[in-house]
């Protein structure tokens, strides 16, 4: 089995030293991990449930349960588009056959130049202003194909 | 002089451009030489009407302009709002609004108002009166207030929140907890969101009340993951609270300790029953209990915990400031006190009212919400998020209390509302109730992990024209089974949406060509 690069394991080895004494602190750590690496590499398993002192069953039960832990590097940008019915009532599965045209790829994937990661989401808070996206953290409201598109190019000047 | 000017940080008016406004009314301030000191507050609610900038006035009147855009700044400045200046945009002092006059903020009474990383704004605004007032009782006075005032759980299972903290307070253990579900998955529910990012401090003194009435010393606020801005108004208020020593060892120079932390779900529905998120806020895969033993007897890590809704929490500390009668004053038949209903989908003024219990659906759509958005008719709504039945058009003068709703077999859950036009596809809507249900079954019980993947594809042979009538009956039979069978209201209730669909929009699921 591939094992982490240098820097990546000395990352989750600090971040297991920070959250074991804690009480229940898989979540928190797994969540930490993907902060810093930007998604849980399978390869972490095993030593971080060495470092909690979990079977390696239990981690990988825990990080495939969550919607929101991933197994894959994402793209540098991610758009979550909500599927949920106050956005689908204002038209999110339009948004999102535009978003999945838009940037060739379908949800849960990533753009061939490693730049989007396309993910459903179900539900945002923002149900008073479908449809919702959040990119990156930032939350949009009454999103259109053509502020989509908008929101696309600004990323590319700025970036 | 300078003038105080608002513009929220709320997630919802930062996602129609809130924050640009902010950053061009500074910008533009200093380019004119203008005093303006601006306050991030929580939104008040009127989304349509978001970003909403609000100027308070030398009469303590503050008068809103809104929706504002970057490019609508300078004309601002150019009208001379800050002195309540004649503007296209101006929509007068915000609480004369028709949309909020007939409003009866109770738990919402400070969001929007004040600045929620502030403690000396929320004391100035009544906040930590229920906790002083509860410091000077017994913790069982506190909880026979909570009972009187008929406060019942807001998260959707509308279980007498007294009733659960006598449970805990009568626990003998070394150590109890107060665990607030923050997990507001369903879709049409923002009303835990806006009162986490609009006033915080509410929700952790209705937490520290909750647990000086059961004995408890930790809190948890267990928050999902796609709230970032919560978390971070949460995070402010808490590292604010410790600071002033509302929370920690000594709350309030009472001697009395609690401890409160924010803990981060990780995208999973299930997560908002409360036994899974306990197993969750343990660390381990949101997997439902089984009952007994109740969470009051046996919870978190196997010691007496009281699980509470945000706004079932953040309606304490009104309670106990303003006396358990005046709240349950409020309300119509067993639903006491005010409900945070949340207007979402297709709906022209679409947002949070707050009301006592006993409103019609039809003057809330109409009068509140002013219609659809599309501007068609109305066909349908949702009440109570994904598991909610669908309630139809002529059932609209239905009043909205948790009784009246089960007299037509819906119910209000969280008090969100979906609303629907008439292009929707009802079969489509049923289909996403179970592939939803699929999506998110934790997976223990078979009649949701199963039942809700032969659901979809009961659905899909129905639409796709095979055998039309017996295939109608298999879904009936297969939501049964589901109701009947689930260990959790995920499986229990998935089906509502779909029995709902079957029963008063039937025409929907014919066969359709492909």
């Amino acid at each position: 089995m591939k094992t982490l690069a240098a820097q990546e394991l000395a990352t989750v080895r600090r971040i297991i030293e920070e959250c074991k004494g804690r009480p229940g602190p898989l979540i928190e750590l797994l969540h930490a991990i993907q902060a810093e690496l930007g998604f849980i590499p399978p390869e972490a398993v095993p030593v971080v449930a060495e470092g909690l002192n979990l079977s390696r069953a239990e981690v990988h039960g825990v990080v495939t349960f969550y919607h929101f832990f991933r197994r894959a590097r994402p793209g540098r940008s991610t758009v979550s588009l909500c599927q949920a019915e106050a956005c689908q009532s204002m038209g999110a599965a339009a948004l999102s056959e535009h978003a999945r045209q838009r940037l060739g790829v379908g949800f849960h994937e990533t753009t061939a130049d490693g730049r989007y990661t396309l993910e459903p989401v179900y539900c945002l808070g923002n149900c008073a202003c479908s449809p919702a996206a959040m990119i990156d953290g930032e939350l949009y409201g009454r999103l259109t194909p053509e502020r989509f598109d908008a929101l696309l190019a600004e990323d590319a000047t700025s970036s | 002089m300078s003038r105080l000017v608002y513009v929220p940080r709320d997630a919802g008016a930062l996602s129609l451009g809130a924050e640009a406004v902010a950053q061009s009314l500074r910008a533009e301030a200093r380019r004119r030489g203008v005093a303006l000191e601006l306050v991030r507050n929580g939104s008040r609610g009127a989304y349509w009407l978001e970003p909403l900038l609000e100027v308070a006035g030398e009469d303590g009147v503050r008068r809103a302009y809104g929706p504002v855009s970057v490019r609508d700044v300078p004309s601002l400045f150019q009208a001379d709002f800050l002195a309540g200046g004649a503007h296209p945009l101006a929509l007068g002092p915000t609480e004369e609004l028709p949309w909020f006059r007939g409003q009866q903020r109770l738990t919402f009474e400070r969001v929007g108002r004040i600045d929620p990383a502030s403690v000396a704004d929320y004391v100035r605004h009544g906040g930590y009166a229920g906790l002083t007032r509860a410091l000077g009782l017994a913790p069982g006075e506190i909880v026979a207030a909570v009972t009187t005032s008929g406060l019942r759980g807001r998260g959707g299972a509308a279980f007498p929140t007294g009733i659960k903290w006598k449970t805990v307070s009568e626990q003998a253990a070394r150590q109890k907890y107060i665990a607030c579900n923050a997990d507001e998955g369903d879709s049409g529910t923002f009303a835990d969101r806006m009162l986490m990012e609009g006033d915080p401090f509410a929700l952790i003194e209705g937490m520290t009340i909750a647990a000086l009435a059961v004995g408890a010393t930790q809190g948890y606020i267990y928050l999902r993951a796609e709230y970032p801005h919560a978390r971070r108004a949460l995070e402010t208020a808490l590292a604010a609270a410790y600071q002033a020593h509302y929370l920690g060892a000594d709350v309030a120079g009472s001697g009395r300790r609690f401890d409160l932390e924010v803990r981060l779900g990780a995208g999973a529905y299930i997560c908002g029953e409360e036994t899974s998120m306990l197993e969750s806020l343990e660390g381990r895969r949101g997997e439902v209990r089984v009952r007994p033993p109740l969470p009051a007897i046996k919870g978190l890590y196997g010691q007496p915990t009281v699980v509470n809704n945000v706004i079932t929490l953040a309606s304490v500390p009104w309670i106990l400031a303003h006396g358990a009668q005046a709240y349950a004053d409020y309300g119509s038949g067993r639903s006491r006190g005010t409900l945070p209903i949340q207007l979402a989908g297709n709906i022209r003024r679409g947002g949070l009212v707050e009301r006592a219990f006993g409103l019609s659906l039809r003057e809330l759509l109409y009068d509140y919400g002013g219609g659809s958005a599309s501007g068609r008719p109305i066909r349908t709504v949702q009440i109570g998020g994904p598991l909610g039945a669908y309630v139809p058009a002529g059932q609209f003068d239905t009043l909205l209390d948790y009784e009246a709703l089960a007299g037509i077999g819906a119910m209000l859950g969280h008090g969100g509302i979906v609303v629907f036009d008439d292009t929707v596809d009802m079969a489509r809507m049923a289909r996403y109730a179970m592939e939803f249900c699929a999506l998110e079954s934790c997976g223990k019980c078979t009649p949701c992990r199963i039942g809700s993947t032969r659901g979809v594809e009961v659905i899909d042979r129905i639409l796709a024209g095979e055998d039309g009538e017996r295939n109608l009956k298999l879904l009936e039979a297969l939501c049964d089974t589901m109701v009947q069978g689930s260990l959790c209201g995920l499986g229990g209730m998935a089906p509502f949406p779909v029995q709902s669909a079957l029963k008063h929009f039937r025409e929907d699921f014919r066969a359709q060509v492909r």
